[in-house]
């Protein structure tokens, strides 16, 4: 097993005929993932590296049964388009999209809830079940199917910490990168849960960041539902604050937010905490006992 | 994005809400001027984006013109320090000039957007005038708060609620209630991220007004947004930002430092400060270079960093993915070629591309120092910054 996504999964690419999109199709498809569809509204009856496009997700899911949809589109039609996704009824949302306007992302949970639809991002590098399926833009050579669960806020810090995992011989599961803004479809506890109930995975490495307070949250849930090794790094402890440090959600605002806090929290829960980003594999592998 | 008080409140007043009379002005007989006409007791506020300006002596008050002139020489053209500011403050160039208002109560009104219910949310207090974090502590049971639902917008009976929870007088709720929901118009319209007054005041005449106010925009919203967009004040950025703004690299903080940092990935980036710091050294930037897909923003990033006279080493950390090494390191040799680069360059390159990027730096003849990894990147970076090596 793994979670979110594997074999099973039938992706759609919104924004497929744009730059990126069809870049990371590409790559996506490379990896082994069955992207069944696109979409770009305009351009129906297209095709993109063999992959059919059609003008609407409704049109695109009743063609091709896609479960999942990946998000390439700019800012200004994100949210529309993460909402005609869960329209559609897709059950699986990953919004790369990075700078979706806070109001529009209001909006768009505000018009998810009480619909069976699961977002992840936006502003994420999406999620990888190594071996399986690659719904994102990590670079998936780096990956190597095994049993730690990777959840992170980062993109560029999960692949050093994964080349750091995979370096040492230690596999993934499926890493969710949950995305760098303030308001996430899919907070570190969703996919703690997810972890905790997937039989493949033996381990969860979680890297957070400062901004916020999820991390308290995973930590609460750690302590009561979580019995898996949970092993983590939290980024920023060095920031200023007052200051967005790239992530739109990774700013200290007053006295929430500072990484000392989340560390101390995760750490009170039982968490083993890496002593730097650098040695997060190290630290795994001793914790393990490989 | 943040933008000055007098334009804040230019805002609140296009919304109907009311501030005190006044006007902004650039120079000390503007400010006479000014005061003049408002006649009687004035207020000389100095136009920065930090907080903290009374007690750093950024508000003065004058009792008539001459006064005001006199106050406003002394504060324009000087920098003001707050707890807010760096240590070298921030530059003055303007002066809002306001009628004295009488004060019967200070109250505290403003709109957030809560992350964990993700929706924004109005919170008042009877509290006002005080650092509202403050107030959360010490006296909890005097936050109000009312979470508006983003489908149904804002609605009065959450105004009422607040309005009486807050002790308002009959004759009080209502211009409250009105004030309230056309904060909630203007946050809405505008895309804010902080609507704030504190204090909002009941006068002396029992009429309800505005007399600090503090509004961040989204910056994400800004693309919908020109009119908020050219309220900018550059003069208020660190000019080192401002700079490094200008030659188009976004993701860029400067710190105390004196390692010149390029990170792709704003996580990658954080972590590459912790390391440095880890390995006791201080990181003279956090700088994001993002997805690099030509040379000329590792050129522009080189250009920041010897413009920096803090910096002595340069640690260069990419993990290809988007960004591709061997484009990297063409950056960096095309960099050494460009620009007279006298501090020690540590460069590690990882991920997509790496080899032809390590390649290429090999052959290139340029004086860098490799990286085996992440930690021997930063413990390089760290020696050489304390002249260790080279």
């Amino acid at each position: 097993m793994s979670i979110l996504i594997d074999e099973k999964t039938r992706l759609l690419v919104q924004g497929i005929t744009g730059g990126e999109g069809s870049f990371h199709t590409q790559r996506c498809i490379e990896y082994g993932t069955k992207v069944v569809a696109g979409m770009t509204p305009g351009k129906g009856g297209a095709q993109v590296f063999g992959v059919p496009v059609f003008n609407t997700v409704e049109s695109a899911v009743r063609e091709t049964g896609a479960n999942a949809s990946i998000i390439f589109v700019p800012p200004s039609g994100a949210a529309d388009s993460i909402m005609e996704a869960a329209d559609a009824g897709i059950p699986l949302v990953v919004c790369i999209t990075e700078g979706i306007p806070v109001m529009d992302m209001i909006s768009v949970h505000s018009f998810l809830k009480g619909k069976p639809v699961r977002l992840i991002g936006p502003n994420c590098p999406g999620l990888i079940s190594p071996g399986k399926c690659k719904v994102g833009i990590m670079a998936g050579e780096i990956h190597k199917q095994g049993n730690v669960g990777v959840v992170s806020r980062s993109g560029t810090l999960t692949y050093e910490t994964v080349a750091q995992l995979t370096g040492l011989g230690i596999g993934q599961s499926t890493c969710v990168g949950i995305g760098g803004d303030p308001l996430l479809g899919t907070n570190f506890v969703d996919v703690l849960k997810l972890f905790q109930e997937d039989e493949e995975t033996k381990a969860i490495v979680l890297i957070g960041e400062i901004g916020g307070t999820m991390e308290q949250d995973a930590a609460q849930f750690i302590k009561d539902k979580v019995n898996k090794l949970v092993i983590s790094f939290i980024a920023g402890a060095s920031a200023p604050p007052g200051r967005r440090m790239g992530h739109a959600g990774a700013i200290i605002s007053g006295n929430t937010g500072k990484a000392q806090d989340k560390i101390e929290a995760l750490s009170a829960a039982g968490a083993i905490i890496a002593p730097n980003p650098a040695e997060i594999g190290k630290t795994v592998k001793k914790s393990l006992k490989y | 994005m943040k933008i000055h008080e007098y334009q804040a409140k230019a805002l609140l007043s296009q919304y109907g809400i009311p501030v005190p009379s006044g006007d902004v002005a650039g120079t000390p007989a503007e400010a006479k001027k000014i005061a003049a006409g408002l006649q009687g007791k004035v207020a000389v506020k100095a136009q920065v984006y930090a907080g903290g300006r009374g007690k750093a002596g950024g508000i003065k008050l004058a009792a008539n013109a001459d006064e005001a002139e006199k106050s406003a020489s002394g504060i324009i053209g000087a920098r003001l320090v707050t707890h807010q500011t760096s240590a070298r403050g921030a530059p003055v160039s303007h002066v809002l000039v306001e009628k004295v208002v009488e004060v019967r109560r200070e109250l505290y009104l403003s709109i957030v957007i809560d992350n964990a219910r993700k929706m924004p949310v109005m919170i008042a207090s009877e509290a006002g005038g005080m650092d509202i974090e403050e107030v959360t502590l010490t006296s909890p049971e005097k936050i109000l708060k009312a979470y508006i639902d983003p489908s149904a917008g804002w609605q009065d009976f959450e105004g009422r609620k607040l309005a009486y929870g807050m002790n308002l007088s009959a004759q009080q709720v209502k211009p409250a209630v009105k004030l309230m929901a056309n904060l909630y118009k203007l946050f809405h319209e505008k895309d804010c991220s902080l609507a704030e007054i504190n204090p909002l005041v009941i006068t002396g005449d029992d009429s309800i007004m505005a007399l600090d106010a503090k509004l961040n925009f989204d910056d994400s919203a800004l693309f919908r947004h020109e009119d908020i967009r050219r309220l900018h004040d550059p003069a208020q950025d660190d000019p080192f930002e401002a700079r490094a703004n200008e030659m188009g690299i976004k993701n860029y903080i400067k710190l105390s430092g004196n390692i010149g940092c390029m990170v792709n990935g704003a996580g990658l980036a954080m972590a590459v400060l912790d390391l440095i710091n880890y390995c006791g050294g201080n990181a003279a930037n956090f700088l994001d270079i993002g997805t690099v897909n030509n040379t000329s923003a590792v050129i522009s990033a080189f250009k920041v960093f010897t413009a920096d006279p803090d910096v002595k080493a340069i640690l260069v950390n990419i993990f290809g993915g988007m960004a591709r090494a061997d484009t990297i390191a063409r950056g960096i040799i095309e960099a050494y070629q460009q620009i007279d680069i006298k501090v020690p360059v540590v460069v590690r390159l990882a991920g997509t591309n790496v080899a032809e990027g390590k390649r290429l730096l090999a052959e290139s003849g340029i004086n860098y120092i490799e990286a085996a990894d992440f930690l021997d990147a930063a413990r390089k970076a760290v020696d050489a910054s304390k002249g260790g090596r080279n």
